[in-house]
């Protein structure tokens, strides 16, 4: 099987200093990464060049064998990405919030309002999908963005420290989607400090020293 | 877009901040230079326009700032949909929260400031033209800064020199029809500078985004 993504010779540096020299990784479908690494070791840095936002590397980045400049838009529709900041708006409710993301996604389904009722109670967001975000918890918050996971048909979910501000109960939760998710032949990349106990190999990439 | 106009109305004061701006000011003008109609009649097109482009650069500050804190623009960035489409609604957005409601306001305080009632029409005419250039501009130069942690006074040396073209025929629309003669010729030079704006500094603006989340 072709490996979905591929990096070849990645480096980078930030103001003189190395964060990652010659790192080749291969992301492979139905399969769970963990990069680990100290703080400052360049794991956020490492997600946003395989996503596309920076552009601060030397080296190649392939999509399905193909270079990621040719196939942009057919990777950038099987991608999805929930950063440190998880570009909820807190003046709108999860509702609205979901809604937006379905618009510059380009997603349109039939029976929208469902669907994005399904997701939030997926993620235990049940009954406050009209609350404004600003009410909510960090937890919650965070929550409203975990919910993107059920909206989207993607095949490549990356995730920049998943577990922040998720109580003990929702942790195990996400374990379980990730590990579903990987079980239908998706791939997750992800950095977290917290050891993963999912019953399936994890790749672990260690960055730093 | 509609998310976007959606956050705007429920941040009311942010809304309301360019226009009691341009209210206040504006209202000062006849205590300062006195209140006699024929001097304030003659100054009326310049005050009313440079105080409406200063209300226009100060709003536009926040045009990105809130999405970039929030991580919204990565994900617009990462978007299927053309970051041309999406950051054109982003510029309409902010014009129908900011330069609709000071063309709107605009005949009252045409009004207070004594501007003869035949340059009315010109005056509205020009705003609503005049308002989205400068949304269009302020947008370039909001996209440049947002990544910066004070970017109010490098926004404005940005952006200034961009509107004074928009400034000076707007004026001279509102200053012809005082005059009674006809404002043709300017409003067109602006409908030009709007046509200009509207299809080329999406790409400008989206080329901006994209430098300043890569940074």
């Amino acid at each position: 099987m072709t490996p979905q993504l591929q990096a070849i010779d990645l480096s980078c540096r930030r103001d003189e200093r190395c964060l990652f020299e010659h790192l080749n990784l291969v992301i492979e479908p139905a399969q769970i990464y963990q990069i680990e690494g100290p703080n400052g070791s360049g794991k956020t840095t490492l997600l946003r060049v395989l996503c596309g936002l920076s552009t601060q590397y030397s080296g190649h980045l392939l999509w399905c064998g193909e270079p990621m400049v040719a196939v942009k838009a057919h990777y950038l529709s099987q991608l999805l990405y929930i950063g440190h900041s998880t570009g909820v708006k807190i003046a709108l409710t999860p509702r609205e919030n979901l809604q937006w993301y379905l618009g510059i996604n380009g997603i349109k389904t039939a029976c929208l309002n469902q669907t994005i009722e399904q997701a939030l109670h997926r993620v235990g967001l049940y009954g406050y999908e009209d609350t404004p975000c600003y009410t909510l918890s960090a937890g919650q918050q965070r929550r409203v963005g975990l919910a993107r996971l059920f909206l989207n048909e993607a095949k490549l979910w990356v995730l920049d420290e998943p577990f922040t501000a998720i109580d003990k109960h929702g942790v195990a939760e996400l374990e379980t989607w990730l590990a579903d998710f990987a079980d239908q032949g998706g791939s997750v990349v992800l950095t977290t400090h917290h050891t993963l106990s999912i019953e399936r190999p994890i790749h672990r990439i260690v960055l730093g020293g | 877009m509609r998310r976007d106009l959606l956050t705007a109305f429920r941040r009311r004061s942010d809304l309301a901040n360019p226009l009691s701006f341009y209210l206040i000011v504006c209202s000062l003008f006849p205590i300062g230079v006195g209140p006699d109609p024929a001097q304030l009649a003659l100054l009326a097109p310049g005050i009313l326009w440079v105080v409406a482009l200063l209300a226009c650069m100060l709003s536009s500050n926040s045009l990105f700032r809130y999405d970039y804190d929030d991580g919204s623009l990565e994900q617009m960035l990462l978007s299927p949909v053309t970051l041309y489409l999406q950051v054109l609604a982003k510029t309409l957005a902010h014009w129908l929260t900011t330069g609709l409601p000071l063309t709107l306001l605009s005949p009252l305080l045409a009004f207070l400031l004594h501007l003869p009632s035949q340059a009315i029409v010109a005056l509205l005419i020009s705003m609503a033209i005049g308002t989205l250039v400068l949304s269009f501009i302020g947008a370039i130069g909001a996209a440049l800064t947002v990544g910066l942690k004070s970017a109010g006074l490098l926004l404005s040396l940005i952006v200034l020199p961009l509107y004074i073209p928009v400034l000076i025929f707007a004026v001279s629309t509102v200053q012809s029809a005082v005059e009674e003669v006809s404002y043709g010729a300017p409003l067109a030079i602006l409908g030009a500078f709007l046509a200009l704006a509207a299809t080329l500094s999406p790409l400008a603006i989206a080329a901006s985004v994209r430098i300043s989340v890569d940074g």
